[in-house]
């Protein structure tokens, strides 16, 4: 079957097209959770942080015409929830994992409300832009040329982050908040202020994502529409190392998951789609138990702990 | 993905819709006492009237999801709407959001603690604790949208729904039509019954007139995954599928990307035509009012238990005492030929004659004849579906 797979032209061309398509939204949250955990606080209620990104856009779409207008919306709406985040756990010491699932609750609860009257309308929203030359090159135009302008943002967000993480002087001090936050205070920065600063960032960045989910890729809005992206961007840092180039690979991995079990079913291969359904949640599981070990020693030293 | 069932979390809002002016109208009708039967639009027991739900002044309707889904449930509490219309003198309970547990029970004992004694229990996974409910108030009625009680179905409960295959095979006959590649994609959730027959009735519609056509079927997992919806829609429009169908909750998704790829639509659950206005075909629509308006006066009439409505009670085209099909043909498309519409109105015209879309020879996948030449498939048969048709690609998960 995988001969068949891989010899077949444009069975592997629409796998790699919707790994890219469908996992765009997830890299945009993975990149900041990458952020976030390199500042020492994980966000788990990422998912909820991209719902609402999702409903921002969408409804901004809607209202004002401007699918851009609601890519701003979303940054604002995600790095407002990620605000009260950062609000509980650095300022006032809140758990990182109970304050994260109460706010993707809070979240869904939100989003449904406030969605409710948007499931019904019609937006433009971003379509596929396929880039001259680039976009005829056989495999790979289609791969990566094809697509809405969120996928092209992306494309230099990941190198962005990584040069801003590890060159530039604000990703020192994120990193330092995430390591070492005590030679942060002693440096004369308050490391409260450097994390809540990443976290935000973060959730800009998964409002982002939630946009992409909503005004590009299905130009739909309804309720939980994340369907678990959310998690699965969680765990991917863990799977990236905390390193934003590695997040894609994890990413398109997952986005290929997705359309591959699609694209096997259309061509009447015998498959179980409740077994492909599991594969990213496996595939996360298989990465944990084999690599956790080595893993962790990327991991950011005081990842988790507050201050 | 654990979080598929937060869709129906507990978020239960009491949607009660007293309506002051209906109460006013019913006083109105009390205090008219003999002339009750000749108030216009007033929906009252005659005297005399016996049987459960007699009297009833007060229906409670429970709803799945949410009553502005744009869809299903939409649909449903239309319905309710549309009763109210015909019945001004009745009030109308609302609960949406209830989850297909005991919580349905709840929903159900709230409604007639505010006086219900007509409840429609509108999702399909209710069946059992409005059965049960039934058992234990001989007097009031159950009224259960889709799924089959066993028989013997109680005096005072039964299921009803609406042959929905007929209007998705009028569907299929409108994309047999308009495909130019002879490909049909179908993007389906799970592979329950009900979605077989819409995958099954669509095929062979398209295949009525257009022999070569085949249906490619996506199974997402999920009645609404949009990201999920995304992948399966790009699948089959790469395949060459140029019409997409589908049976899923939220339907904006697949249309969206259909019309952006240039390729035709034909809808599920609720005219979504603004959402294609080049590639919309036609769909299929819900029209509950006269079926709910028909059942509450049969009940009120004191003519339902043992009557036409107390058993598993499915209404197609051909329809039952002059009571129209809950099921109704979306508007067409522009790009929709005049002889299409032709062949779909002969084909409604043969249904409405009693004619069943599934009528032999029928072979499954394997080639194994289904249903014999000549033979019409039985309800029982319908409801226990359980295989997709020849020329259908795509296996059932599981």
């Amino acid at each position: 079957m995988l001969g068949t797979i891989l010899g077949s032209n444009t069975l592997l061309v629409t796998v790699l097209a919707g790994a890219v398509a469908g996992g765009t939204s997830i890299l945009y949250a993975a990149l900041g959770e990458v952020i976030a955990e390199r500042s020492g606080v994980i966000n788990v209620g990422t998912e909820g942080t991209m719902l609402v990104g999702c409903l921002a856009a969408f409804v901004v779409d809607v209202e004002t015409g401007h699918a851009w207008l609601g890519v701003l919306a979303a940054a604002f709406a995600g790095a407002g929830l990620a605000a009260v985040h950062a609000f509980m756990v650095v300022y006032r010491g809140a758990s990182q994992l109970a304050t994260g699932l109460a706010l993707l609750f809070l979240a869904l609860g939100i989003t449904s409300l406030y969605g409710e009257n948007y499931v019904s309308s019609n937006i433009t929203g971003f379509l596929s832009y396929k880039v001259p030359l680039l976009g005829s090159i056989p495999v790979l135009g289609p791969m990566l040329f094809d697509h809405d302008p969120l996928v092209y943002v992306s494309y230099g967000l990941a190198p962005a982050t990584w040069w801003f993480l590890f060159r530039s002087r604000w990703g020192l001090l994120i990193r330092t908040a995430g390591e070492r936050p005590e030679a942060l205070r002693a440096y004369g920065i308050s490391p409260a202020s450097v994390r809540s600063a990443a976290v935000m960032l973060g959730g800009a960045f998964a409002g982002v994502g939630g946009a992409q989910l909503s005004t590009a890729l299905t130009l739909t809005w309804s309720e939980d529409m994340t369907a678990g992206r959310g998690f699965i961007a969680v765990a991917l840092v863990i799977f990236a190392g905390w390193n934003p180039l590695r997040a894609v690979v994890g990413a398109y991995l997952f986005g290929g998951a997705i359309q591959l079990g699609a694209v096997l079913q259309v061509h009447g291969y015998q498959i179980n789609q409740f077994v492909l359904d599991a594969l990213p949640y496996v595939l996360t599981l298989a990465v944990l138990a084999v690599l956790e070990r080595r893993q962790n020693q990327f991991a950011p030293e005081a990842l988790g702990q507050n201050l | 993905m654990t979080l598929g069932t937060m869709r129906y979390a507990p978020r239960r809002r009491l949607t009660l819709s007293l309506m002051v002016v209906a109460a006013t109208v019913a006083l109105a009708s009390w205090s008219g006492a003999g002339s009750a039967k000749s108030l216009a639009g007033g929906c009252v027991s005659p005297a005399g009237a016996k049987g459960p739900g007699v009297g009833a002044s007060t229906i409670g309707f429970i709803y799945v999801g949410s009553t502005s889904d744009f869809g299903y449930n939409e649909a449903a509490h239309a319905g309710a709407m549309a009763l109210k219309q015909a019945c001004p003198n009745l009030k109308i309970l609302e609960e949406d959001s209830i989850p297909e547990t005991s919580d349905m029970v709840t929903a159900a004992q709230q409604e007639m603690g505010e006086g219900a004694k007509i409840i429609f229990s509108t999702s399909y996974g209710y069946k059992d604790y409005a059965v049960t409910l039934a058992k234990e108030n001989p007097n009031d009625v159950y009224l259960q949208q889709g799924n089959f009680i066993t028989p013997p179905v109680p005096k005072n409960a039964n299921t009803y729904f609406g042959n929905v295959y007929e209007t998705v095979y009028m569907g299929g006959i409108a994309a047999g039509e308009a495909t130019k590649t002879d490909k049909l994609g179908f993007v389906a959730a799970f592979p329950i019954p009900q979605t077989l027959l819409n995958i099954d009735a669509f095929e062979l519609g398209a295949e009525s007139v257009n022999p070569k056509v085949k249906t490619y079927v996506v199974f997402t997992g999920s009645w609404c995954d949009p990201g999920k919806q995304a992948a399966a829609a790009a699948s089959l429009l790469q395949e060459g599928a140029d019409v997409l169908s589908q049976h899923q909750d939220c339907t904006g998704t697949v249309i969206k990307a259909a019309e952006a790829a240039h390729a035709y639509t034909v809808g599920y659950h609720y005219d979504a035509e603004s959402l294609a206005p080049k590639g919309w075909l036609t769909g299929s629509d819900w029209s509950w009012g006269p079926l709910y308006t028909a059942m509450v006066k049969s009940i009120l009439d004191g003519k339902f238990s043992g009557g036409m409505f107390d058993t598993n009670y499915s209404l197609g085209y051909a329809g039952g005492s002059g009571i129209p099909s809950p099921m109704v043909l979306a508007p067409f498309g522009p790009s929709v030929a005049a002889s299409t519409k032709a062949k779909i109105a002969a084909v409604k015209a043969k249904i409405l004659g009693g004619w069943s879309p599934f009528t032999g020879p029928i072979y499954n996948q394997a080639g194994k004849l289904e249903i014999p030449a000549g033979k019409a498939a039985t309800a029982a048969q319908l409801a226990a579906l359980s295989y997709l048709v020849k020329n259908v690609v795509g296996t059932l998960p599981g």
